[in-house]
């Protein structure tokens, strides 16, 4: 049995083998693996007894799903009015030098993707950024690269 | 305008552990009508009366029915919800314990947006500890922790029941509504994680203290989430029924030129319109975000970054709201580019009230609300 396998077993006895559990099972195995890889979503199907084009409908629905391959450290940078009033083009725009890719796209060591995101519900303290779980609120260019430089140094 | 200390208060004397134990020794139809006489109505924008809503959960007959949270707060300008999960996580679990009792559920969950998961660190050890005190009370309640995964429309209830059920969330159509007919179909209680609160505090301190504030058609406070041109952005509890002027006064930086009141969905208001335009339920009501806009901005990047929003977190499943919302941010480009005459205008007003009638949800419903009010008072603006 492969990793991806053995993991979507765990989860779903975890969660039980209903229906409800399809989203806590989707979450876990995004939380390991980043995205959900055609393995995934198959093996969801097997054990949870949805057809593949279900459960893969139902993760294409949510932006926390990804079905594309992503980076270790996923940023999510807020896009939407305030942070846009505070700056978050200069953040993107830092960040997308640092790390030599577009918003988006994954660094070719598949250590970072670089996302924007809608409200992250920080519009007193914009911008703000998304690692991974960890919030980044009040960010400058600077601030923001340097935040992406301790993610680089952490492996 | 006042400011009001009901939310973030601490009362040492009156911990919502207290409160908790002193409501459940009262009646549920006498709890219900202390709802009713405080006025409460939901703060998560759309105002239901919350002691009516408990009213009808708990009239259904049926051996299954469930508490939600709605903690899916995603309204671009609200960060309010956040804050209250934070800082008095126990008072929200107490308004859902509550509600669990009067309703008759054993079950409560709190869905909670995946933006917040950063959260979960303080709330669930928190979680675990209110459950084992539901346990020594004798109280058969649990509440469960949920998360979503980005999605702005599970906001809406009918479609956070199907997130929660495991599908795409796509909102339902209605009747039925979640008294009758919500998670797994069975009778549901959905509140917004501040109306839980003041479910709690209005069961600590009674319905009198709470009518206090606020004007007839608004009764209470309402935490505020200020920010954009401001030079105090934050949190705020104030009294519902405030003229918006006072509000510019006190937060604005001087120069405010317009009001974005309830978020991307809400009603852009004009400097000349601050003098009779009333916050609260008879005049403009808001699930609290205020942004203010100073008379450096355009208000065409503001509607252009508003329809933009509305056009990725359209679910897609009608029509009018679906096609609708890539219509009208096409439309706007169009007149700015000079493509079409400014009159098309008008056309995309047509269309925004069309949607308003044909879409299915509160989202497709409401972006005409932006689109009308920020084209009405800023003409020139969008087109030169």
């Amino acid at each position: 049995m492969s990793v991806t396998e053995n993991l979507v077993k765990q989860l779903v006895e975890k969660h039980g083998k209903s229906r409800n559990s399809l989203m806590p099972v989707l979450q876990g195995v995004v939380r390991e693996e980043k995205f959900l890889s055609e393995e995934a979503l198959l093996s969801i199907a097997r054990e949870l007894d949805l057809s593949a084009a279900d459960v893969y409908g139902t993760a294409s629905f949510y932006t926390f799903l990804d079905t594309v391959p992503r980076g270790k450290n996923i940023v999510r940078v807020c896009k939407t009015i305030s942070c846009h009033m505070k700056g978050k083009d200069e953040v993107i725009h830092a960040i997308e030098g640092s790390l030599k890719i577009k918003a988006g796209e994954t660094t070719h060591d598949k250590k970072f993707t670089l996302l924007t995101a809608n409200c992250l519900g920080w519009c007193h303290k914009g911008p703000v950024m998304l690692v991974n779980d960890d919030i980044y609120p009040e960010l400058t260019p600077q601030k923001a690269v340097e935040i992406i430089e301790e993610y680089a140094k952490k492996q | 305008m006042k400011k009001v200390d009901i939310i973030f208060e601490i009362d040492e004397k009156n911990t919502p552990f207290t409160i908790l134990e002193k409501t459940l020794t009262r009646s549920p139809d006498a709890i219900i009508l202390d709802l009713i006489d405080s006025g409460l109505k939901g703060r998560g924008g759309a105002g239901f009366p919350t002691g009516l809503k408990w009213k009808f959960t708990k009239n259904e007959v049926s051996n299954t029915k469930y508490v939600i949270c709605n903690a899916d707060e995603g309204e671009p300008g609200t960060f309010k919800d956040r804050e209250i999960l934070d800082r008095v996580p126990e008072k929200i679990f107490v308004g859902i314990a509550i509600c669990g009792y009067v309703i008759g559920a054993k079950e409560g969950y709190i869905y909670l947006r995946a933006e917040y998961n950063f959260l979960l660190k303080n709330l669930l050890p928190k979680l675990d500890n209110f459950n084992a005190f539901l346990k020594k009370l004798g109280f058969d309640f649990n509440i469960y922790m949920k998360s979503g995964s980005g999605a702005y429309v599970c906001g809406e209830e009918s479609a956070l029941f199907e997130s929660m059920e495991g599908k795409r969330g796509e909102p339902r159509n209605k009747p039925p509504y979640p008294t009758v007919a919500g998670y797994n179909h069975k009778p549901t209680v959905i509140n917004n994680v501040e109306t839980l609160v003041y479910v709690s505090m209005i069961c600590g301190m009674g319905p009198q203290k709470f009518k206090s504030y606020g004007t007839t058609d608004s009764r209470g406070s309402k935490v505020f989430s200020v920010s954009g041109d401001t030079p105090i952005p934050g949190i705020y509890e104030l009294e519902l029924g405030m003229p918006l002027n006072e509000f510019v006064n006190e937060f604005g930086d001087g120069d405010a030129k317009a009001i974005q009141v309830g978020g991307a969905s809400g009603f852009c208001v004009p400097r000349k319109k601050f003098n009779d335009t009333i916050i609260g339920f008879e005049g403009i009501p808001t699930g609290g975000s205020m942004m203010i806009f100073n008379s450096t901005r355009s208000m065409y990047n503001v509607l252009h970054d508003y329809l933009e929003f509305f056009n990725e977190e359209s679910c897609g499943q009608c029509t009018p709201c679906r096609v609708g919302c890539q219509q009208l941010l096409k439309g706007i480009e169009a007149v700015k580019k000079g493509e079409k005459p400014p009159s098309y205008l008008e056309e995309l007003k047509r269309l925004a009230v069309t949607m308003k009638l044909a879409a299915k949800c509160g989202l497709g419903q409401s972006v005409g609300n932006p689109f009308s009010s920020i084209i009405d008072n800023f003409r020139e603006e969008i087109i030169y």
